[in-house]
């Protein structure tokens, strides 16, 4: 099995994983109560990524993180190197495509605390982040679980994002999915075997942990 | 207490009800009258800082704490003023004591314990402290809402009908009890009810609200006058039929 592929592609998804949860609790708590007139605007922004074939989401990544955009080439200056190509780069393009598996989650869990428990948190204390701590996480916590295993397993398994602008380069943007593909290219199927299994291994323990805590907790 | 303590001026469209309210209240306990959607709640909710009305002022104790023209806009928490609904909406992942400490973040750990011992003292709930909400009774809620919305010591208490479907002996007790730690600390209360006699057991102004609009406000022996004779005349009428209560003529049941 390719250790290197497997090293890399877990630091991706722990990497991804943190990134978004910042993201998504935010977002999340802004796309449940916010009363913005362009809320669906970004309600569908973030839920592009599962619509959009992800070699479309990864050619539009690709250039955009190329030195022929103004953003590209910001982010070069940035980053100290190009981003297309690089692990840098992956990262970006992870937390973009599996957005919504963590927003969706949080925005779910956040519309589903009774209103009349906010309302009295609301009474009874002055400042969000005190709200947020101690009485919608506690709350919504089955959610965060959701959104932090869905995001890290969706991650595991992403392939045309991250050929688009990784290209599969050992030790640096070569992960598990595209591992495989090459193993598949070469013949050699034990081996890809081997690192499917490990795949499916881990999405079905996933899977296992969401539904068992859902079952738990009558979510 | 016979100063004004709060003045609202207030428009405020919700749905098929369009509340146009202005009032002054001076009475330490003034009871809300008014038929279902008359618009007691959305007052109670604008006055408390969980709506926000399209026009209008809300000055409480000399402080302004709605002004739409001036875009004054003062939150629920920081207008000193304690609501309590007809659901407890205790956090259902914080025991007793988490919940009525919830408020008390300003205090000492010593302090906010202290006084969530008093106030849980207060509504005979001491032994309910370590209990989960989920493990209480309705009643056994209710008075931890209660004991959650007084531990800060608000200048101003909502009362939106919070003792429906509470019997009556327990109810009366509650209100003995409320009424009276109230006036002890001279806290004004506004309180959504049904009940003539309630109004005038507790000497309330009373203020009468219909189709969003104050139809008539002050002493409950002035406002609920009309209304008491007519409940007085039902009950004569009732007790000269004694076969329309089901009892025979030696009076057995």
């Amino acid at each position: 099995m390719d250790r290197q592929a497997i090293f890399l592609t877990f630091r991706l998804a722990t990497l991804t994983t943190l990134i978004l949860l910042a993201i998504a609790v935010p977002l999340g708590y802004w796309l449940a109560y916010g009363q913005a007139r362009w809320k669906p605007l970004v309600e569908a922004a973030v839920a592009l990524p599962l619509v959009l074939p992800p070699t479309v989401l990864g050619f539009y990544l690709l250039v955009l993180m190329g030195p022929r955009t103004a953003a590209g080439r910001a982010l070069t200056v940035v980053f100290g190197h190009p981003l297309a190509f690089s692990f840098a780069g992956l990262l970006v393009g992870s937390v973009i495509f599996s957005l919504p598996f963590a927003v969706q989650p949080m925005t779910s869990g956040f519309r589903s605390v009774d209103r009349g428990i906010l309302e009295a948190a609301e009474l009874l204390s002055a400042r969000p982040g005190r709200i947020l701590a101690r009485v919608l996480l506690p709350l919504v916590r089955p959610f965060l679980l959701t959104a932090a295993v869905l995001a890290f397993t969706h991650t595991v398994g992403e392939f045309g994002v991250v050929l688009m602008i990784g290209g599969g380069i050992p030790g640096v943007t070569k992960t598990l999915s595209i591992s495989i593909y090459d193993q598949v290219q070469d013949f050699a199927y034990a081996q890809a075997n081997h690192t499917a299994l490990l795949l499916l291994s881990l999405s079905f323990l996933a899977l296992l942990i969401i539904y068992g805590r859902r079952g738990r907790a009558g979510v | 207490m016979s100063s004004v303590y709060l003045q609202a001026d207030i428009e405020h469209t919700l749905g098929n009800l369009s509340l146009r309210i202005s009032c002054a209240l001076s009475a330490p306990w003034t009871v809300l009258f008014g038929p279902s959607g008359a618009g007691k709640t959305s007052l109670l909710r604008v006055l408390g800082g969980l709506s926000r009305p399209e026009r209008g002022r809300v000055v409480f104790g000399g402080r302004t704490l709605v002004e739409t023209e001036s875009g004054v806009w003062v939150p629920p928490a920081e207008r000193g003023i304690g609501f309590v609904t007809q659901q407890p909406a205790l956090f259902p992942h914080m025991d007793v004591t988490g919940n009525v400490a919830f408020g008390l973040s300003g205090l000492s750990r010593r302090s906010s314990g202290e006084r969530v011992g008093q106030m849980l003292q207060l509504f005979h709930a001491g032994h309910l402290a370590r209990r989960r909400p989920a493990d209480l009774s309705g009643g056994e809620k209710q008075r931890v809402a209660l004991a959650r919305a007084l531990a800060p010591e608000p200048r101003l208490l909502l009362l939106d009908e919070p003792f429906n479907g509470l019997d009556a002996d327990l109810k009366a007790g509650i209100l003995e009890k409320l009424t009276a730690w109230l006036a002890e600390r001279k806290i004004p209360a506004l309180y959504v009810s049904h009940d003539v006699a309630e109004a005038f057991e507790t000497a309330a102004d009373v203020m009468v609200i219909d189709g969003g609009q104050i139809q008539a406000h002050g002493p409950a022996a002035v406002v609920l006058a009309a209304r008491r004779e007519q409940l007085l005349w039902q009950l004569g009428a009732v007790l000269s039929q004694p076969d329309r209560l089901g009892l025979q003529a030696d009076g057995e049941a």
